[in-house]
């Protein structure tokens, strides 16, 4: 789908970043290229040193690109120092002011602006309610919370109304409670405020109950960008669908290519229609993947069969892990019911259906 | 005798020498300060308490001018070169080395490497040629020495400072719109505070101690309590030299527990 | 429009700039008034002594000549400067004993503030930091009080009938090495005590579990940990000792130099400031080596740890 030009927020184009010279020479970003659209969740999802944090330390202009240009509504902002970006950033750690108040801190970005007192002042409380900090205004930073001081980190980096909000792992920090409580919070927080949030987290739960889309990064590249529901049902790669969610991998003969849709004939024999991923390069030989709550377990004959090696309850659900008789690992998930157990036993022969809409032949 | 729980820590003989070395670090101190309330004219006799030497020191015009000039002399010397080595621990922080990193450190340290001595006999040489040159020879040499070997002193804590604070909070600053200087001034500089008094406290004690040096740059009639007391241990010394000194004992006492405060307190 | 890397090297080339000129005065400043002058020291060595102090722009290794030889007055034969070498001598043995010895009391010392619980250690440690930050020149003179021949030392054992005589310690060697133990004391604490604190003393129960004993614990364990730190208190005790002015000036008397005395006496009474410059360049030698010996032990055991 084409981006429609101005509609983008945030134009990445071509960026390349390079850390170090010669030998030791790094590139935490190779030529990576995305568009984040106005009032849009947007999310960068990574395992740790992937390049997200230089990506959004290039947005905000703590670093300067070794290659390649960054637009802002279609400006060039290469030219910028952060502090006349109308771009604003949630740090990984806060970087809250010590020595200032709860107030003070949101009323920084303001003042800098030079904007007259009263209105700071208005503001300031606004955004106090508006993360329902409004009792601890007077307090030292150090006095709250972390779950509080996420929020005036919020508060200081929206008050300034920027055009675009960046949050770097901000809630990494906080309990799992807290955070649950947190998503939601942002999630609101974007809906109310309508600024365009690039959101980014190493957690792929957090990643996809939040965004609109998501960029899946891997050793500084996005590999693919699309929505949650892209993502995990539609995996590019073999990489996407491993670090998004648990996925049987199996290779099989691929024909019949078109309209986004494939024949794999399985090594059981056995011929599935799947659907293709997003530039996939036609080849005899590819891997498909099938997520294990997408596959049935059946006692008699299904697409694949063989021998049940273990079973793991996991309360809400029974995984059943299964050697197929190709030798390949499968797991199937079971939606566990209070009257019976998973109906079937180690050493068990059993076979396993995999739906028509099931299968993804992965672009690798 | 009950048997004593083998303690790991301990070490037979040691709190004994420990002890006996805290005995000896006090005692010369608590002699100079006995000794500064005799009565008697000479050190040699002990004729009672009272405080006649120290009223005599106070109204002595050579001491009232030494301690004066001591006075400016530390107040401006720590006050140059902690502005000096504020700048200069900006300037050697926080960065990835540059070229000329290292030989930064190297120089700003190097007043430390040199015994006093011989910094005294070089800005000695140096400082009289100048003064015939300019025909000028007033408390500005002394200022100048002073601060060159304040600066490593007022450096230490304020770069230890920097060091431990990463650039997050300034980029936090950049990121709401402070431009540098703003970023500096409403970040940095309030947060490195309680260094730059602790490195303005160092230099000032730094001074006020120095003897050596002072001793060959001063110009005649240019002592400073130090050197003026020096001057007066060459001769037969009288109780008046243990009050000055016991003043000036208090006045350190006063400034190192002040500092330790100030370096203990956390921003 | 400039490229993206054209736009980096710029800001990397603008930041360098701005850290110049923010050192800047501090370093011109050094170099004025401490870097600069040791270097006319250099020249001046090798210049001719004025006849009222200073120099004559003559060339000359007279001045070097003189650190450790002497020119007979009548047949212009060159010999070793006994007094010269004595001095030497005395400055190096005096400031070896001095560090020894403080580190025969301090390494306790250290040792006994470190097994303090932390509330009182700090107390133990602001009693070592005081007599630190207090000046020189009175502490020397505090230990003249305890010293001289009507001071607590002789009163006191006069007192108690031990000896008829005031002891003779002012004026000595013996005095000297009492003063720079005395006022360099807490500059050998305070290092090692920094090395002990980090101790783990966990180490020291694994020491006990595989039965070494108390002298061997001590010897084998917690000696070899804290090294940095001795190694660390014996540099900063032996350099300013081989400098030391006022300790020998007041405690020493007038015959008991050590070179800094040597020095002084060279560019005031003794009106040779070439031979004076070339003593301090020397002086400045034995420091540098020093810290030589000093920068290769610490790294070595440095590396030893990590
Ligand atoms: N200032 C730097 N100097 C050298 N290498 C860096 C620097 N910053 C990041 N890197 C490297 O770049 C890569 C990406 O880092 P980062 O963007 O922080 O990853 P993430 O935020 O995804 O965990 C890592 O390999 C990291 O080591
Ligand atoms: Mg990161």
């Amino acid at each position: 789908m084409p981006e429609q030009p101005g509609r983008s927020a945030i134009d990445v184009r071509g960026v390349r970043k390079v850390f170090g010279t010669g030998e030791s020479q790094v590139a935490a970003l190779d030529t990576v290229s995305v568009s984040i659209r106005e009032n849009e969740f947007f999310t960068l999802l990574g395992p740790s040193g992937c390049g997200k944090t230089t990506l959004l330390r290039l947005i905000a202009g703590f670093d300067f690109p070794s290659a390649g240009e960054i637009l802002l509504h279609g400006q060039d902002i290469a030219s910028l120092p952060p502090f006349k970006r109308p771009v604003n950033t949630v740090f990984q750690s806060y970087a809250l002011f010590p020595h200032m108040t709860v107030a003070e801190n949101i009323g920084f970005g303001l003042e800098m602006l030079g904007k007259p007192k009263a209105e700071i002042k208005a503001r300031v409380a606004e955004m106090l309610k508006l993360v329902k900090m409004e009792a601890l205004s007077g307090r030292r930073t150090s006095q709250i919370s972390g779950g509080q001081q996420q929020r005036v980190a919020l508060a200081r980096a929206l008050a300034p109304q920027p055009k675009v909000l960046l949050l770097d792992e901000p809630l990494s920090a906080l309990d799992y409670k807290l955070r649950k409580e947190m998503q939601i919070e942002l999630k609101r927080l974007q809906h109310e405020t309508g600024i365009t949030f690039i959101f980014v987290t190493h957690d792929q739960e957090e990643a996809l109950t939040m965004s609109d889309r998501i960029a899946v990064m891997s050793s500084g590249k996005i590999l693919q960008v699309g929505t949650p529901w892209d993502i995990y049902d539609k995996p590019a790669e073999r990489f996407v669908a491993d670090f998004i969610g648990e996925s049987n991998f199996l290779t099989a003969a691929i024909a019949d290519i078109g309209n986004g849709k494939a024949r794999a004939t399985l090594k059981s024999g056995a011929t599935i229609e799947a659907t293709v991923a997003e530039g996939f390069q036609p080849k005899d030989n590819a891997t498909v993947v099938v997520r294990p709550e997408h596959a049935k377990l059946t006692s008699g004959k299904g697409d694949l069969s063989g021998t049940v090696e273990n079973i793991v309850y996991f309360g809400t659900d029974t995984h059943i892990h299964v050697r197929l008789d190709s030798s390949e690992a499968f797991t199937v998930r079971q939606q566990n019911t209070r009257s019976a157990g998973c109906g079937f036993e180690r050493g068990d022969k059993v076979g396993i259906s995999i739906g028509n809409d099931a299968a993804q032949v992965l672009r690798d | 005798m009950a048997k004593r729980p083998f303690d790991i820590q301990a070490q037979p003989g040691f709190g004994f020498m420990a002890l006996l070395t805290f005995f000896a670090l006090y005692l010369p101190i608590a002699a100079l300060v006995t000794y500064s309330f005799n009565t008697a004219d000479s050190l040699s006799r002990w004729d009672g308490v009272s405080l006649r030497w120290f009223i005599s020191a106070w109204h002595n015009s050579a001491v009232q001018d030494a301690s004066v000039r001591s006075l400016v002399l530390a107040v401006s010397a720590a006050a140059l070169s902690t502005i000096a080595a504020t700048m200069a621990a900006l300037a050697t922080t926080r960065t990835r080395p540059y070229p000329g990193l290292t030989f930064k450190y190297a120089f700003i340290n190097q007043p430390l490497m040199v015994p006093e001595i011989v910094t005294g006999v070089a800005l000695l040489i140096v400082f009289s040629r100048i003064k015939v040159w300019t025909g000028y020879s007033g408390l500005g040499y002394l200022i100048a020495a002073h601060t060159a070997f304040c600066i490593p002193f007022a450096y230490l804590p304020i770069r230890a400072r920097l060091d431990s604070m990463d650039l997050t909070l300034e980029r936090a600053a950049a990121d709401l719109y402070a431009t540098p200087w703003k970023a500096f001034r409403f970040v940095t500089l309030p947060l490195l505070r309680p260094a730059i008094i602790a490195g303005f406290m160092l230099a000032f004690v730094i001074s006020l101690d120095d003897v050596v040096i002072t001793e060959f740059v001063k110009s005649g009639g240019q002592d400073t309590l130090p050197t003026y007391m020096l001057g007066q241990l060459r001769r037969e010394t009288s109780p008046e030299i243990n009050a000055i000194a016991t003043v000036f004992l208090a006045l350190s006492v006063v400034l190192v527990t002040a500092f330790y405060f100030v370096n203990r307190r956390k921003p | 429009m400039a490229s993206a890397e054209e736009v980096a090297k710029e800001a990397e080339r603008r930041d360098i700039r701005d850290r110049w000129l923010l050192s800047a005065p501090a370093l011109i400043i050094i170099f004025l008034a401490a870097t600069g002058p040791l270097l006319i020291v250099v020249i001046y060595s090798f210049l001719t002594p004025g006849p009222y102090g200073g120099v004559v722009w003559k060339f000359s290794t007279d001045g070097w000549l003189s650190v450790l030889m002497q020119r007979d007055i009548f047949d212009d034969t060159l010999a070793f400067a006994d007094a010269h070498l004595s001095i030497f001598w005395r400055s190096i043995s005096l400031s070896f004993y001095t560090t020894v010895l403080t580190l025969f009391f301090g390494f306790p010392t250290a040792y006994f503030i470190a097994t303090r619980p932390p509330k009182t250690r700090e107390v133990w440690v602001f009693l070592v930091t005081i007599p630190f930050w207090t000046n020189l020149l009175i502490r020397t003179f505090a230990m003249q009080q305890v010293i001289r021949n009507e001071g607590l030392v002789n009163t006191a054992l006069m007192a108690l009938g031990i000896i008829k005589q005031p002891l003779q310690i002012m004026n000595t060697d013996a005095a000297i090495l009492l003063g720079m133990i005395y006022i360099y004391l807490p500059l050998m604490v305070l290092p090692i005590y920094a090395s002990m604190e980090k101790l783990d003393f966990r180490l020291v129960e694994a020491g006990y579990d595989l039965y070494a004993g108390r002298w061997q614990v001590l010897r084998r364990i917690i000696f070899p940990l804290i090294k940095p730190g001795v190694i660390a208190g014996s540099i900063l005790v032996f350099i300013p000792s081989l400098g030391a002015y006022v300790i020998p000036r007041v405690l020493g008397g007038g015959k008991n130099m050590m070179l800094g005395n040597l020095i002084e006496l060279q560019f005031g009474a003794g009106r040779n400031w070439p031979l004076g410059a070339a003593i301090s360049i020397t002086l400045m030698v034995l420091v540098m080596i020093a810290l030589l010996f000093y920068v290769r032990n610490a790294s070595g055991s440095e590396g030893a740890h990590g």
